[in-house]
């Protein structure tokens, strides 16, 4: 079973409550698909790891030896990428999706694909199963393709493994990162905080995650900072028919373990929060 | 001068900031213009009560192809470097795979019997809004269901330039990617918006790190300072990055960021730390351009 986290806001508490969730399932794959900014292996530090480079594009530059300033890149450029610096045409990087049509097109052969960065997978064992991560190169584009390798990776390894549990640490926003990780997921969490940005968020994650799948489960984090937005929440997921797991109270202890580098579920396994994550694990796992 | 708020970690409290810094920047009587950027999720506007003036909708290309002119050359899917193009020409098939095309046009360039048409498909909006003073905001949003948000956080950063303003604030997106980038390269100064936790420190090194490669100007801001630990205090002076404030961690900011309020209009504290804040951004800022 493949098993996704997400939310549309960031820093509701997505990766410390995935995390509980990982050193519950005991023996699991562990993947963090937030890859500009992974967390999970602060928490489950891997031993023995194996890092590889990954290629996820391309960028086009202009050799201006050969250019002969046409202007034709340009005139075919839909994104803005090729400017006049100069009287020389050159190649914002940034703007530059690396779709090729100016090295394809080029009279006099001037443009050159270029690999575009160096981002980095990583897989090792840590002490509930194995984790795979990925850090895309600064600033760099294409995180849904990167996405879907890190997803080809732990499918893999979960058959060579024979571990059964997939457990995913989704990135925020519900654009293209969203979507890699949600894709053919079995089920997905999303995990909200009570405020009016959260709730917002959380109706438009709900939207395009329903178009998608079926199965959705929501966790209110921080739930006693505002008990109306709570409510509001509560009736809107009523509403939509999606069942809310556990409402967990704010708590400094998430922190603290966090700081220790531990899981909740590890800190301080009796605690109330501690209770409720388990309550949520068995009904999204047995249903 | 162009501010983005941005961050690598999300919730760390860009908006907050965001809002409550323009709100100040306003009351010290600059001319200042909020923009949110963050086009999958936007909530700077929340906490404001506007009137919507106007929409543009944001169009990417699309190719239509013509099944009954496609000669299955296969040159199209050849082009595509996005794996766009679904292609099986011993069944005759051909169809574009909406969600993966990036609308670079290079199908229909490539494509030499006129099978392939232009088109656009909407994939968000950016619009405009004005309070009750005549302030504008704008707010960039991409259509759910889609994936681009680039073009809308460009057309974003576009429109707000061409309003005149001293102070564009831009809500930037979560992450150190592609969307993050694009709003930094356009920004004349940074304010990055951390928390003292394992977390915070580790997406926010990945956030310098992205804006030294593009040689970018900016400063930390810490928030909910007094939980966590000292390690991002550390970090920031071994690294001699510019530590512009620090926010304290309390039930009250957040209770009333929970409600949509601004805490600058209700806690005198705040209100003099962000106006202590925003002499610092405009003094940083001014000192390096």
């Amino acid at each position: 079973m493949e098993i996704a986290f997400l939310s549309g806001k960031g820093g509701t508490g997505k990766s410390s409550i995935c995390s509980a969730f990982i050193s519950l399932a005991k023996n699991v794959i562990a993947v963090d698909c937030d890859v500009d900014a992974a967390n999970l292996y602060l928490i489950f530090p891997p031993e023995n790891t194996i890092e590889t480079s990954y290629i996820s594009g391309k960028n086009a530059i202009i050799h201006q030896d050969k250019c002969i300033e046409c202007g034709l890149c340009k005139e075919l450029c839909q994104f803005d990428a090729i400017n006049i610096i100069e009287g020389k045409f050159e190649i914002d990087p940034v703007s530059c999706d690396g779709c090729a049509l100016c090295f394809r097109q080029c009279p006099s052969e001037a443009i050159e694909m270029i690999d575009s960065d160096n981002s980095k997978l990583f897989f090792g064992d840590f002490r509930n199963g194995s984790i795979i991560y990925g850090r895309l190169s600064p600033g760099e584009e294409n995180s849904g393709k990167f996405i879907n390798v890190v997803r080809t990776l732990a499918k893999e390894k979960s058959k060579e493994l024979g571990i059964e549990n997939i457990i995913i640490d989704g990135p925020p926003g519900i654009g293209c990162p969203f979507m890699s990780t949600i894709t053919g997921v079995d089920k997905v969490i999303i995990v909200t905080e009570p405020s009016m940005s959260g709730l917002f968020d959380l109706k438009r994650t709900i939207d395009v995650a329903k178009s998608i799948m079926q199965e959705i489960y929501v966790i209110i984090n921080k739930y006693d900072l505002n008990l109306e937005v709570t409510n509001q929440i509560k009736e809107y997921c009523l509403e939509m028919n999606i069942k809310i797991v556990a409402c967990l109270p704010f708590d400094k202890e998430i922190v603290d373990a966090m700081i220790n580098s531990k899981t909740i579920i590890e800190y301080n396994y009796d605690s109330d929060i501690s209770k409720r994550i388990k309550e949520a694990y068995q009904i999204v796992f047995k249903s | 001068m162009n501010i983005a708020i941005a961050s690598g970690k999300g919730g760390t409290g860009k908006t907050f900031v965001s809002t409550n810094l323009f709100k100040t920047f306003q009351s010290l009587g600059h001319s200042a213009l909020l923009v949110d950027c963050d086009v999958e999720c936007p909530n700077s506007l929340l906490f404001f009560d506007l009137k919507k003036l106007s929409d543009t909708i944001v169009k990417e290309y699309r190719p239509i192809i013509d099944t009954n002119k496609c000669v299955y050359c296969g040159l199209c899917y050849e082009y595509c470097e996005y794996n766009a193009i679904f292609y099986v020409p011993e069944l005759k098939q051909i169809k574009l795979l909406d969600n993966l095309c990036h609308g670079c046009k290079a199908c229909t360039v490539a494509c030499k019997h006129g099978a392939i048409e232009n088109s656009s498909t909407e994939i968000g909006q950016v619009s405009f809004f004005v309070d009750s003073e005549k302030h504008i905001f704008l707010e960039g949003r991409l259509k759910e269901g889609k994936i681009a948000s680039i073009p809308i956080i460009k057309s974003t950063i576009k429109e707000a330039l061409s309003l005149s303003s001293d102070f564009v604030l831009i809500d930037s997106s979560p992450g150190t990617s592609c969307p993050f980038i694009q709003t930094a390269v356009r920004s004349d100064y940074i304010v990055l918006v951390t928390e003292p936790t394992p977390f915070g420190l580790s997406d926010l090194k990945q956030a310098v790190e992205t804006l030294d490669s593009i040689n970018k100007n900016y400063g930390v801001i810490i928030n909910r300072s007094g939980i966590g630990n000292i390690e991002v205090y550390d970090y920031l002076e071994k690294n001699k990055i510019p530590i512009i404030a620090e926010i304290p961690f309390s039930k009250e900011i957040a209770r009333y960021y929970s409600e949509g309020k601004l805490a600058v209009s209700y806690l005198s504290e705040i209100k003099e730390l962000f106006e202590e804040i925003s002499n610092k951004i405009i003094k940083n800022g001014n000192s390096i351009s």
